[in-house]
């Protein structure tokens, strides 16, 4: 996803000359083109990320369109307060960029795992959120904030992943996308909700459980507060939704998706969410072990999408 | 008007609003009075008419409790009527009590120390970038330097050379439990920052010529500036000065007219 972003940043930039992109000394091997293409629209701030975050403030103020590079908790718990008060608040075009959402940096241990960043940044007023799910997504995101500088974060994974998307697509906030359909085909009884990275494996469960005559496979890369009306308006239309997320329950997208349905208790009650058990936190192992721990495994899905499958049925 | 009367009346109206609003922070307020007159009445380039004027000078408070000496300011340049500033600290005025970016002529939001400098970086960076003449101030106190945001912005500045920066520590010594020297000693901060590559001036805060000088010069070449200012907490008013007390308490209303009738005696000019 990271070259995905990198890419498809360095494709608006030549373009977009309100682009800018300071990085916390991270990102080798992946913003050296930028830094040579548009030195005068990059820096490096060296490891700093408060400043890294002020500075981006500041330079967002005088009409740059900013984007801030580090990985995992570094871009968004180190400088949360100055993402709460000098972006936020102040409603400046600043795109907080973190490479290693959820647990992508799996035996780099517990600094590196991003699996509360999601609770920390949605409370912020006027913040968008982005968690493209695979690096189709993950180019909409940055077109979709490139054509709309505001106050966001982009959670990226690594590298490597699945593209899951067969086409581009485009994104928007609240804007759910219907894998391998459109909305005009007819629906089918069930859905799974990812946001993130547990796109692919939403999928895969679905294929590979046996279940795609009856559940779709559904994701929303690109969230805000103003998020619920389409949320409640995509829920109506199934009998149940499983929400998927690689992030920690307490105040995830799940959580969030939650709230959305607080005025409307007939939808909650489709609802059931899957994120990340807190036993995975302090654990070293890969991305997929880990994910596994915390009750992401594929057969977990499946069990679980086979539960809901039955009774639903009944 | 000269910086002296603008100090002076910067002082009266600081004093009044907090009397109103029983509000905190009178002592560093007027710890920067001189400051805030000085840049506004003779050096900053601003048009109160039109404060998004592209080519302004930009000021930053970063120690956006001591709001009243610039709001005072603001509203005496004419950037909003001075009435308003009556409103200080009530339910639903603009004027919050701390620096709030929603009143015009004001850059930045503040309230939360260490947020003003790497903000003031970041607008100097992109002046530098586009090859704009405006300068950027930013306003910090001396307690706020135990911020470590602020000493990567101070680093930062210096390794980028942002000489269209200018930074004044008011140094008025004294913090919120007690000295600075007891809280947490600054040390030498001419020799501090001349090791992070800027151009130090030590000034005497209240000595308008002197920081007017200051301002004017600009500094070194390819060095961000610092006005280390020494300054008196609650200066222009002998009961408030160099006591910790006037950082949370308000001024009754005998307080207010002993306070207005001495600068209005002295007419501020003890520098």
């Amino acid at each position: 996803m990271r070259t995905a972003f990198i890419n498809e940043l360095f494709e608006a930039a030549l373009r977009n000359e309100r682009i800018f992109l300071i990085v916390g000394d991270l990102g080798f091997s992946v913003v050296e083109p930028f830094a040579r293409e548009f030195p005068a629209r990059f820096v490096n701030v060296g490891v700093a990320e408060q400043n890294m975050t002020g500075v981006a403030a500041g330079l967002a103020s005088e009409g740059f369109h900013v984007f801030t590079y580090s990985i995992a908790n570094f871009p968004t718990f180190r400088c949360a307060e100055q993402i709460r008060n000098d972006i936020a608040y102040h409603n400046l075009p600043v795109t907080v960029v973190s490479v290693g959402g959820g647990l992508a940096y799996g035996s780099l241990g517990y600094s590196h795992h991003a699996v509360q960043d999601i609770a920390l940044l949605r409370t912020f007023p006027n913040m968008t959120i982005a968690c493209p799910g695979d690096p189709v997504e993950a180019r909409a995101c940055v077109r979709y904030f490139v054509q709309n500088p505001r106050p966001s974060y982009l959670r990226l994974g690594k590298a490597g992943e699945p593209k899951v998307h067969a086409s581009e697509v485009a994104v928007a906030p609240g804007k759910i996308l219907r894998q391998g359909e459109d909305w005009n085909r007819p629906i089918k009884s069930h859905a799974v909700l990812s946001t993130a990275a547990t796109l692919s494996l939403a999928q895969h469960a679905v294929k590979s459980g046996g279940f795609e005559a009856d559940w779709d496979v559904c994701s929303l890369p690109v969230w805000n507060s103003d998020s619920g009306p389409s949320i409640r308006e995509f829920i109506a239309k199934y009998q149940s939704i499983l929400v998927i997320e690689d992030h920690l329950r307490a105040g995830g997208f799940g959580s969030f998706v939650q709230e959305c349905l607080d005025p409307a208790p007939d939808l909650l009650a489709r609802v059931r969410c899957l994120a990340l058990d807190p036993k995975v936190c302090g654990h070293v192992a890969s991305q997929d072990v880990l994910n596994q721990m915390g009750g992401l495994s594929l057969e977990g899905v499946i069990r679980l999408v086979a539960s809901l499958d039955k009774i639903r049925s009944l | 008007m000269s910086t002296q009367d603008l100090a002076r009346d910067i002082r009266i109206r600081a004093l009044e609003m907090v009397t109103v609003a029983k509000a905190s922070h009178i002592g560093g307020a007027l710890s920067i009075a001189d400051v805030v007159a000085v840049l506004y009445g003779s050096v900053l380039r601003h048009k109160p008419e039109q404060p998004e004027w592209s080519n302004r000078d930009r000021l930053i408070l970063s120690k956006g409790h001591s709001c009243t000496s610039l709001y005072a300011a603001l509203a005496l340049c004419g950037y909003f009527p001075v009435p308003e500033l009556a409103t200080y600290a009530s339910n639903g005025s603009r004027l919050m009590s701390h620096i709030s970016h929603k009143v015009p002529g004001v850059e930045f939001s503040t309230g939360s120390l260490g947020h003003g400098l790497p903000f003031g970086a970041g607008k100097a960076l992109a002046a530098k970038r586009r090859g704009l003449a405006w300068r950027t101030y930013v306003i910090v106190s001396d307690g706020e330097l135990d911020e470590g945001s602020n000493w990567e912005a101070i680093l930062f500045a210096g390794h980028h050379k942002l000489d269209n920066l200018t930074l004044i520590v008011d140094y008025n010594k004294i913090q919120s439990l007690g000295s600075v020297n007891e809280v947490i000693d600054l040390g030498d901060l001419v020799q501090k920052f001349s090791a992070f590559r800027w151009d130090p001036i030590r000034i005497n805060g209240h000595d308008h010529d002197a920081l007017s000088n200051a301002f004017l010069s600009q500094g070194k070449k390819g060095m961000p500036t610092v006005l280390v200012a020494d300054t008196v907490k609650g200066k222009g008013v002998s009961f408030m000065e160099n006591l910790l007390i006037w950082h949370y308490r308000n001024p009754d209303a005998n307080q207010l007219a002993a306070a207005v009738s001495e600068l209005t005696s002295n007419d501020a000019r003890r520098t």
